[in-house]
């Protein structure tokens, strides 16, 4: 994928004020050694949802970790470049003062504590909380999530989607300016994945959130989000308007599969012809 | 049949065993926030008895103060260990961190023989009558407030870890420390308070140990009766550990009857807990109350 897409030829999106989230130039490295992320670049405006795409590997969930700073829980490291927010820099924060600034990852796998209640989930969520609003933070998040309400079990036995759900919620009660989420549709049902798509929609216009997402369902992601990077190995490849990257020609055969009379058959793709046959 | 002797060794068996239980939550408490098997948990009772002991006797405070005082500096005193001591030792082997907790039971054992003599000490009296009669029993005042410090203890154990962000925060620590980071949980800090309170209330048991026996290094094997009462209960579980206190406490006062009455074999008392030990975990090799973990496939 060579063809860089020009920064969206009708985006009146960016704004010449400056972004939440600023990724610059930044190079990743674990255990000393393994180079994951090579200079990797991408903004956040305030307020917008913003997707991350790419293949399994290219480096979309440690690019959030570098954001995060979960980085430093797994031995990995921002060695070049920085990372700002609202024009402070952040890369070499502790994980835990990070989210005092605002930012809260939603991890991979939801990783809610199983052992705990619903309530005592989200109640965690506002940890870094002083005030006497969580009760009704509380409120607010079951009026988005009704179901978790009536779910009085520990977390580790709810179903897939209601333990999204519950992760996500959890989030909200950090009052965070930017979310991070990573593959929110992971291992749910289709119709699942749009309920819980259409709730990152509405957190977004409702709370003002500002979402930056990876995805592995690249159509879902570009329906929801206003702009688009996809990365591979490390780098950001391609960049630019969700609309853009949704008509995109490499952008379909390669994430969102071909269309009517161009789908390419699979016989064609060299890979798949090579592949032994059992049959 | 002694009736009164059996009732009242079953008595005695709820108080010590209460105690034990106290000082197998705290035990419980480090291994769950910060997987240290602590080989000095029976010291902190040790030092935290020895300190109220000088803070009553050498500086003549009423017991109201030294006791709070002593609190205080044992917060200090684990806050401080676990700084010092094992936070550089985090990511290394088992065995290292074993290793320095063993040597730091050793090194304050001998440290308060050094400094207030091999021979026990009773702590001047603290309450006007010493024994007052419950249901026709003759219990002695000190033991009533030990068993009504352990039950305090123990409620407000449950209190902190069901309605306080602080104890949320160690049972998600406890669980997963990547994701406490990223609910915003400082995990050094969440280690340094979880040996803070489990000095505290060691420290607390120690006291009531202290002013019903007197103060001396005996104080210290409640750290290894500690391990029988946790293994029944299951390593993990706060709740096992205070049965599994309970349980210890009850099976040596009772076979100690039994011993008195019938056996004369003398030293059942402190064996019958390992042998009841070694039974259940034939039947429950996670303890009684040891969680496995809740999988979702």
């Amino acid at each position: 994928m060579s063809a860089a897409l020009e920064t969206a030829v009708t985006a009146p999106a960016v704004a010449p004020a400056p972004p939440l989230l600023e990724v610059n130039n930044i190079e990743v490295v674990y255990n000393d050694v393994i180079l994951v992320l090579r200079g990797l670049s991408l903004a956040v405006p305030q307020g917008r949802i913003v997707a991350l795409l790419g293949a399994n590997g290219a480096g979309k969930s440690t690019t959030l970790k570098a954001i995060s700073g979960l980085l430093k829980t797994e031995e990995g490291e921002v060695t070049r470049g920085e990372v700002r927010f609202g024009g402070e820099r952040i890369d070499g924060t502790d994980p835990h003062l990070i989210v005092r600034k605002g930012i809260f990852q939603v991890m991979e796998g939801r990783r809610l504590i199983a052992d705990m209640t619903c309530l005592e989930n989200l109640r965690l969520g506002a940890f870094t909380r002083s005030d006497n609003e969580v009760k009704r933070d509380i409120d607010m998040v079951y009026s988005y999530f009704p179901r978790l309400k009536e779910r009085t079990g520990l977390a580790g036995y709810l179903s897939g989607g209601e333990q999204q759900m519950l992760a996500i919620g959890r989030a909200l009660m950090a009052r965070p300016k930017l979310i991070l989420m990573d593959e929110p549709s992971m291992g749910l049902s289709p119709l699942l994945v749009k309920e819980v798509f259409s709730i990152i929609r509405k957190l977004n216009e409702e709370l003002g959130i500002t979402i930056l997402l990876v995805e592995q369902n690249a159509r879902m992601a570009l329906s929801v989000a206003s702009y688009g990077y996809v990365m591979e190995q490390g780098k950001v490849v391609l960049d630019g308007t969700a609309e853009a990257l949704a008509t995109n020609e490499d952008v379909k055969e390669f994430y969102l599969g071909g269309h009517g009379a161009e789908r390419k058959s699979f016989k064609n793709l060299k890979s798949y012809k090579r592949r032994k046959r059992w049959l | 049949m002694d009736w009164s002797l059996l009732l009242q060794l079953t008595l005695n068996g709820l108080i010590v065993g209460a105690l034990y239980g106290v000082v197998a939550m705290s035990f419980v408490l480090i291994y769950k926030a910060s997987q240290v098997v602590n080989f000095a948990q029976g010291e902190f009772l040790l030092v935290g008895a020895w300190v109220c002991w000088w803070l009553l006797t050498d500086w003549q405070l009423p017991f109201w103060a030294g006791f709070l005082f002593t609190l205080a500096f044992m917060t200090l005193f684990g806050m401080i260990l676990q700084v010092v001591v094992l936070r550089p030792l985090i990511g290394e082997p088992v065995i290292s961190v074993i290793m320095a907790t063993i040597g730091l039971g050793i090194f304050f054992q001998a440290l308060m023989k050094w400094i207030f003599g091999v021979f026990a000490k009773p702590f001047p009296p603290i309450f006007a009558a010493e024994q007052v009669s419950v249901f026709g029993l003759q219990v002695q005042t000190v033991y009533l407030m030990s068993l009504g410090i352990s039950v305090l203890i123990m409620a407000g154990f449950a209190w902190f870890f069901t309605a306080s962000k602080h104890g949320l925060a160690m049972r998600a620590t406890a669980f997963d420390q990547q994701v406490a980071q990223s609910l915003g949980v400082s995990v050094p800090k969440v280690f340094a308070m979880s040996w803070a309170i489990s000095a505290v209330v060691s420290s607390v048991a120690g006291v009531v140990v202290g002013v019903v026996n007197g103060v001396s290094s005996a104080l210290s094997f409640y750290g290894i009766k500690v391990f029988p009462a946790v293994i029944l209960g299951g390593l993990d579980s706060v709740v096992g550990a205070v049965l599994g206190g309970l349980i210890v406490g009850l099976l040596e006062n009772w076979a100690q009857y039994i011993d008195a009455e019938w056996l004369n074999w003398g030293n059942m008392y402190t064996i019958a807990p390992f042998y009841a030990l070694i039974l259940i975990l034939l039947v429950k090799p996670y303890g009684l109350f040891g969680t496995k973990n809740i999988e979702r496939v």
